[in-house]
């Protein structure tokens, strides 16, 4: 099955009111390529899934959503995400604010097609407090109460990877697959841009099939796009930008989101990469030291 | 053989105060969020307790902490396994973690804040980060905090504006557990060193910086602080522990984290 799309086709199956999933973590390996490719649709009211960062800051500005599932919305060395913080200061999005483990529980129960899994976490804080729907519930088994986090169901994801073939086998070369697996696991439609595509025999080398953490069943759509995790990291290909994201920031005290996407988005990725200095310098990206 | 330095930045003291956090802890992860603490978990490592673990703080467990800040290039880390954040969770709820960190609010239950301030929970009037991991460490592993600058703002008044962390908080108490099932351990700031081991979990004064009275602890903490009979003064590094923070921190980076970077022995 060839599952290769544009980035354009795979985006447009998003439809409005939809709950979709983002990979990557804060400023780490996302999606953005594909995330600009919504800026730049119709479609609008979405739930957003995600450990975030530029991401849903930009989603936000942009009017996309309706309501945010997260632990925490950050580029890390900007600790405080410009836009997330305007809408949520602004009142304009529905929250569902829960514990970062909580949201890896309530993607695995949605990947295992179970309507909960029981937990600790979230116990005594405002985590329960601001949302109600999360349930406690009794063990048959000891006398404590437990909540019951809530499946995570996700009608789209979208994760950026280095390799994919184009069937969906998908390589991470990096440090970390983050969540990613139960991202991909957790949703009926997971659209993954890659860094390259590359022939199925690629992953015969066994240290590079170790590097794969999920099956291709769960890759729907496969968008090759270089540079596309920018201004995300996609280690080792390339670090985060951090001029770019300076500039980012700076967006949110002056000129705003239009003067941002004015300046960057473009009419497609061909367009954004010139803006922003070409897949060259994306690539020359220095990688971060923690 | 050690010897007591004379010459220190506050900084530098605090490391040392913090790293005892990790002392008795045994074969735990310690993760140090910040300079101060971070260092003060490596020191931890690399003296006292070397069964501590410790990550790259990306993706790999070390059997030796990392220096921070831009390293040689032919620095090679000391990867002793694999450790995404994947399997950060299955640590952090198997309980085996001590993690530092310097919340924004610490209320009198020590409940702490990351996420927002003021306004109302749908529009905050300040909007943070978020509950981040907070939640999930409170009630699954021992927690220390750092704060910098010792005031009523971050030792409040009232109960924190979002809860992110569980305390010693009773009409919190979940249905089959305990007050003490809840483990925070020291709270290091610019003033002093104390821990929530007084009457009924309220925070107590373990020990002042040179120079620091009770009176200036507690005038810049919102709720009563315990003060004990009598009150040591925070010991100071040794030579010896100086040097190996200097070498962890090779950028100086522990300069920049206090207001002012003042010295260990106030004027």
């Amino acid at each position: 099955m060839d599952k290769r799309l544009s980035a354009r086709d795979a985006v447009a199956q998003i439809e409005d009111g939809m709950t979709v999933g983002i990979g990557g973590w804060g400023p780490r390996r996302k999606p953005m390529a594909l995330v600009r490719e919504i800026l730049r649709s119709d479609v609008k009211d979405l739930t957003v899934v995600s450990y975030g960062g530029a991401d849903v800051g930009l989603l936000c500005a942009a009017g996309k959503v309706k309501k945010l599932v997260f632990a925490f919305v950050s580029l890390d060395f900007i600790p405080l995400e410009p836009y997330f913080r305007q809408a949520r200061q602004s009142g304009a999005i529905e929250v569902m604010e829960i514990d970062e483990g909580m949201m890896l529980l309530g993607l695995r129960a949605a990947a295992w097609g179970v309507p909960f899994i029981p937990t600790e976490v979230g116990l005594g804080t405002d985590v329960l407090t601001h949302n109600p729907d999360i349930k406690l519930i009794d063990s048959p088994y000891d006398d404590k109460e437990w909540v019951a986090m809530p499946a995570l169901k996700l009608d789209v994801s979208l994760i950026h990877v280095d390799r994919a073939d184009f069937r969906g086998v998908c390589q991470i070369a990096g440090p970390d697959h983050y969540l990613d697996d139960w991202f991909a696991r957790a949703a009926k439609n997971t659209i993954v841009s890659c860094d390259e595509l590359v022939d199925t025999s690629f992953f015969a080398d066994p240290a590079r099939a170790r590097e794969v953490f999920w099956e291709r069943s769960a890759t729907s759509a496969v968008v090759e796009i270089p540079g596309g995790a920018h201004p995300s990291s996609c280690s080792p290909l390339y670090g985060f930008d951090v001029a770019h994201f300076k500039a980012y920031t700076a967006s949110g005290k002056e000129g705003g989101i239009e003067g941002y996407l004015e300046k960057y988005l473009g009419a497609d990725e061909a367009e954004y990469q010139r803006n922003v200095g070409g897949l060259e310098a994306i690539r020359a990206l220095a990688l971060p030291t923690y | 053989m050690s010897t007591v330095a004379t010459d220190y930045t506050l900084a530098e003291l605090c490391i040392v105060a913090a790293a005892e956090a990790f002392r008795h802890d045994g074969e735990v992860l310690a993760t140090g969020i910040g300079v101060i603490p971070r260092l003060a978990a490596s020191l931890a490592m690399k003296t006292f307790n070397p069964d501590l673990m410790m990550t790259d703080s990306e993706s790999f467990m070390l059997s030796e902490p990392n220096p921070l800040g831009k390293r040689p290039a032919d620095f090679q880390q000391a990867n002793e396994s694999w450790m995404g954040f994947s399997r950060i969770f299955d640590n952090v709820w198997s309980g085996k973690r001590h993690a530092m960190l310097g919340p924004t609010q610490i209320d009198r239950f020590g409940q702490t804040n990351t996420s927002a301030l003021g306004g109302t929970y749908q529009q905050p009037k300040v909007m943070m980060l978020g509950a981040r991991g907070f939640p999930g460490n409170s009630i699954c592993h021992a927690n220390s905090f750092f704060v910098p600058g010792h005031n009523t703002r971050i030792f409040m008044d009232g109960e924190c504006d979002f809860v992110s962390s569980i305390g010693y908080n009773p009409a919190r108490v979940p249905r089959g557990r305990a007050l003490d099932d809840v483990d925070i351990r020291r709270v290091i700031t610019n003033l002093c060193v104390m821990d929530f081991g007084g009457p009924d979990h309220q925070i107590r004064l373990l020990s002042l910086h040179p120079g620091v009275t009770v009176d200036e602890v507690q005038e810049n903490t919102a709720y009563p602080v315990v003060v004990p009979a009598s009150v040591p003064t925070t010991p100071a590094p040794t030579v010896e522990q100086l040097a190996i923070i200097a070498a962890l921190d090779p950028h100086n980076q522990r300069a920049a984290q206090i207001a002012d970077n003042p010295p260990g022995i106030r004027a």
